[in-house]
């Protein structure tokens, strides 16, 4: 392994792993890495990536995982180690506010934990929830009420 | 080995294996669209669960049983949910009021859990508990709709707690199992979470304008394994293909 590789690259290579199921943000963006190390196991160097899940049954989290091995190892990283780390449990409260304006410009309304959910094309803030559950695990179904468009909502978590 | 975790921890995880199964079964057979998503993505968070549960459950015990080794291939007496998990789909108000008398329990229960001076089990209590507070929001509000809907769903949904109520006191009722886990700190008696769970459901029937059944007899056996007729049919539905070809992986 380049002993040039620092965690900074390694955060910004984890940056370009998409979301399996929501491919305009990355794995960083939605906060499920919570740590990058470089450790000596057995004498050699362990890149140690610290990952919690967000719902216990989204399907989406074993393909990250295997995402995310994947991306290290294509930029020559050859010892890979990922924890599951369950507490403090995954928030909404994590996503990056990047992550935030890429999932608006997409058509689905981020999280708001203070303010009320707005349509992410009209920003209108008369919508109404169709579905307290959508396509994901993640997600709820609202409908505008101003222009008439239905959109995804990302539950506040 | 503490037999009373590896006890306890089965329990946690058959409560939730076993309500995500009989949830699953509405997948595809939802009255509305949405309604399947959202069934689906109960049964999803529950099974999730479950497995956080029952891999602890396999490392407590050191006979090197995996979660998947525990879900398939225990027969119904080594099963320790609850009875109220295993009650028939039913109808609508039968399905929904299943899930928010357990919702209820579940969250309260999970609450003390994230307080548990064991670090894994407290952990997958707080990561539980969101998914479990939303669960018991939606389970809520449809024993509201159907209670204070038409006369037709009011007499089902009265009918459904009715027949489900008897299966309520097994959720408050301690064993060694509790106690001895409650004095380390590790889990709770279940006594302590009937005063929460009353106000929620008290506060839920008295929106949805239905009565609270009277406590009378209870049925109790499923936390021991001794369970109903339903179980086993529950798991020879889900075990069936796992059994066939044990060897076989996705």
């Amino acid at each position: 392994m380049p002993a040039t590789v620092t965690t900074a690259d390694v955060w910004a290579w984890l940056g370009q792993v998409p979301d399996p199921e929501i491919p305009v943000i990355s794995v960083v963006d939605l906060g499920i890495v919570r740590e990058v190390a470089w450790t000596h196991d057995d004498g050699a160097q362990t890149l140690r990536v610290t990952i919690t899940p967000t719902y216990s049954g989204c399907p989406a989290t074993r393909v990250i995982e295997r995402d995310i091995e994947a991306a290290l190892r294509e930029h020559g990283v050859e010892r890979v180690a990922l924890d599951v780390r369950l507490a403090p449990p995954w928030t909404t409260d994590w996503l990056s506010a990047e992550g935030r304006e890429k999932l608006r410009a997409y058509g689905i309304a981020p999280p708001e934990r203070a303010a009320a959910v707005a349509c992410p094309r009209c920003a209108s803030l008369d919508v109404e929830p169709i579905s307290w559950f959508g396509s994901t695990p993640c997600k709820a179904l609202y409908r505008c009420k101003s222009c008439r468009e239905p959109f995804d909502h990302f539950k506040c978590h | 080995m503490d037999p009373a975790l590896v006890e306890f921890l089965l329990r946690m995880g058959d409560n939730a294996l076993v309500l995500g199964q009989r949830v699953a079964g509405w997948t595809g057979h939802a009255p509305v669209i949405e309604e399947d998503l959202a069934l689906t993505n109960v049964a999803l968070d529950l099974i999730g669960q479950s497995r956080l549960w029952l891999a602890y459950a396999g490392e407590c015990e050191g006979r090197g049983r995996s979660d998947d080794a525990l879900a398939y291939f225990r027969d119904a007496h080594e099963f320790r949910n609850v009875l109220l998990v295993e009650r028939p789909n039913g109808n609508y108000a039968d399905t929904m009021g299943r899930q928010f008398l357990f919702d209820a329990w579940h969250l309260e229960l999970l609450r003390a859990l994230a307080a548990s001076r064991d670090a894994r089990v407290s952990g997958i209590a707080q990561k539980a508990e969101r998914e479990v507070a939303y669960h018991v929001r939606r389970s809520g509000d449809w024993v509201i709709r159907l209670g204070d809907g038409t006369e037709k769903s009011h007499g089902l949904m009265q009918a459904a707690l009715d027949e489900l109520w008897p299966y309520t006191g097994e959720l408050f009722r301690s064993d060694d199992v509790d106690r001895a886990l409650a004095a380390q700190g590790i889990a709770c008696e279940l006594e302590s979470l009937r005063d929460a769970w009353s106000r929620r459901v008290d506060g839920v029937l008295a929106e949805a304008t239905l009565a609270r059944p009277k406590d009378g007899w209870m049925h109790s056996g499923g936390r021991s394994g001794r369970h109903s007729e339903h179980l086993s049919y529950v798991l020879a539905e889900m075990q069936s293909v796992p059994r066939a070809v044990p060897a076989e992986r996705w």
